[in-house]
């Protein structure tokens, strides 16, 4: 079976336009506010920047798990569309390195005019007796060091992953070789993704923006967020590919187990933000609910509650009904809704501690998004268009075909 | 609740099962229920069946548990018995989160056990009548509702000709009645 994506003009030219628009607004941004002698135009540059490019970074990363995840459970549910998280994984290095950038120009960069890094507060920690005592911790080298080994070891087994599926195409019929390699790979790739994305990595690019605070399930709880939008960004790639004409073996069943996942992660997500604001709340020390009362009841008090009804509300009510994640429409559209809503969920854990109350949704915010996004769809559409949409001779591939929700 | 009259066709294997179901359903007989002693995926398919409705039942009493537990705990703390608990509002909507949670649940699950019991004719001390001995063994057992007006021989000769290994007519009770297998006969006489 052969079936080839090509980039539809229109495709090819939305993305391009999305990419001009994103520099357009990095220029402006350089010129508007990196130039500025305001410090919280300066800091506005670069929270934008973080915020955006550790976004896409995670959502990108949730592909590689996927696949990790479901070839340890040896499941063949995913192995219809395999495709695409593979060719998001395999990109997910870009925006990576463009993460990595970020931070490292903010880590030994960025200072404001009294030489103070308002991002990273524990870079420039003077005499603060906390920041102090989490030195150990939170210092520059240990920053490089993880930062610089997640991007490589994500980047590595993103194009690992897909580079195996593709061998399978010219392996032997019912060779069995591969597939046992990239079990055994998946696995090394879960300790990997577990101590970076579930620990180590949200720490340092989100949680130490307000490096006084911190919360013990913060890391599970970036995980939530990006594994939902992730998986939102799998299902929007298979539906465009499915109006496209491609994808012949994905059925309305694998559409309903994509809407499974993000139903039930929407829940899973609302479970630990009330957990973790729950305990504040209730214990009510004031070193942790100061995280909150920023942002429950100062200045981002709109997106702390759109951000519940968006992730929360609407996704429990619209994609609960069975006939509502088989249909291409309130799929596509819920997709939208939780990506756009993990987003804010994003903003509103890394504004608050740099820009305080002076917050914007502007058009530097918007622009960035859209030139993230236009980087997202032209290099993984690019991948997309290198290799069978089908993963020919998988041995899974009866299985899948005849899958039932 | 009433005493009817049924064709019963027993097959031994899933192959001829479905292309019997299939012909009942074309030939215009009403096929009151077939019972296996495993559950045979597409069954459902084959038969016809609509799909159930139990999850809309699961949700409206999810909805019942939620508005017990925000409504019984809002009263009792803000009408009934305000204490004053570290100094937090009388009114807490978080503290409520967990047990309106858990009254969802609760609420959920077991309403959706009791409706579930209620659709399949199931609960602790009702019985059923069995067509065949061994639909729980080894036999997948097809039955023909009959009235009146079909003769019992042309519905038997077409169940044979379905492929049926053994084939009864039977006057049973249709659904579910309460109490014992040795007074079935009593009961029979009183509802006949």
């Amino acid at each position: 079976m052969n079936d080839r994506f090509e980039i539809p003009a229109r495709l090819r030219n939305t993305s391009l336009a999305l990419i001009g628009v994103g520099v357009l607004t990095l220029i402006c941004g350089i010129a508007c506010l990196l130039m500025s002698h305001n410090d919280m135009d300066k800091t506005r540059f670069w929270a934008v920047l973080l915020h955006d490019s550790v976004f896409f970074t995670f959502i990108t990363g949730v592909s590689i798990f996927v696949q990790a995840a479901v070839s340890l459970a040896q499941g063949a549910w995913l192995t219809a569309y395999r495709r695409v998280p593979e060719a998001i994984g395999a990109n997910a290095w870009i925006f990576g390195t463009i993460a990595l950038i970020v931070t490292l120009c903010i880590v030994f960069g960025f200072r404001d005019s009294h030489g103070v890094n308002t991002i990273y507060p524990w870079v420039t920690p003077g005499t603060d007796k906390i920041l102090l005592g989490k030195k150990a911790f939170l210092n520059p080298t240990m920053f490089v060091c993880f930062s610089v080994a997640t991007v490589a070891l994500w980047g590595f087994f993103g194009n690992k992953f897909r580079s195996y599926s593709i061998a399978q195409e010219s392996a032997p019929k019912n060779d069995t070789k591969i597939y046992w390699k990239v079990f055994r790979l998946s696995g090394v790739f879960l300790i990997v993704y577990g101590l970076s994305q579930m620990s180590t990595i949200p720490w340092l690019w989100v949680m130490s923006v307000q490096a006084h605070w911190y919360s013990t399930l913060f890391s599970w709880y970036n995980f939530a967020s990006a594994f939902v939008s992730g998986m939102s960004l799998i299902m929007l790639w298979v539906v465009y590919l499915k109006n496209q004409g491609n994808l012949q073996l994905v059925t309305k069943e694998h559409m309903h187990d994509l809407g499974k996942f993000m139903f039930a992660f929407s829940i899973f997500w609302t479970y630990l933000w009330f957990a973790q604001y729950m305990l504040i709340w209730y214990a009510n020390i004031p070193d942790e609910t100061v995280y909150f009362k920023l942002r429950q009841h100062g200045p981002y008090s709109v997106i702390f509650y759109a951000n519940f009804i968006i992730n929360f509300c609407m996704p429990i009510l619209i994609l609960m009904a069975r006939p509502s994640k088989r249909n291409y429409f309130t799929v596509t559209f819920m997709a939208m809704v939780i990506i756009f809503g993990h987003w804010l969920d994003f903003f509103q854990m890394i504004m608050p501690g740099p820009l305080g109350e002076h917050w914007h949704i502007n058009w530097y915010e918007i622009g960035t998004f859209m030139g993230f996004v236009g980087i997202l769809i032209f290099t993984v559409s690019r991948t997309l268009t290198k290799s069978s949409l089908v993963q020919n001779n998988s041995i899974l591939l009866k299985e899948t075909a005849v899958h039932i929700a | 609740m009433a005493i009817k009259k049924f064709a019963v066709a027993a097959y031994d294997d899933e192959d001829v099962l479905f292309p019997a179901v299939s012909k009942v359903r074309r030939s215009g007989y009403k096929m009151h229920d077939v019972y296996t002693p495993f559950p045979v995926h597409g069954l459902d398919v084959a038969m016809g069946l609509k799909e159930t409705d139990l999850h809309i039942a699961g949700f409206i009493y999810g909805l019942c548990g939620t508005s017990t537990a925000v409504g019984f705990i809002s009263w009792i703390y803000t009408i009934d018995w305000k204490i004053n608990y570290g100094g937090k509002p009388h009114f807490s909507l978080p503290a409520w989160i967990p047990i309106t949670f858990e009254l969802t649940v609760l609420f959920a699950a077991v309403g959706m056990v009791l409706t579930f019991c209620y659709l399949n004719q199931i609960m602790p001390g009702v019985k059923k009548h069995v067509f065949h001995p061994r639909q729980s063994d080894d036999l997948f057992v097809l039955t023909l509702e009959l009235n009146n007006h079909v003769s019992e021989e042309e519905a038997i000769a077409f169940l044979k000709s379905t492929g049926a290994k053994e084939t009864s007519i039977q006057m049973a009770e249709e659904s579910w009645w309460y109490g014992r297998w040795d007074k079935k006969e009593e009961y029979e006489a009183l509802n006949a």
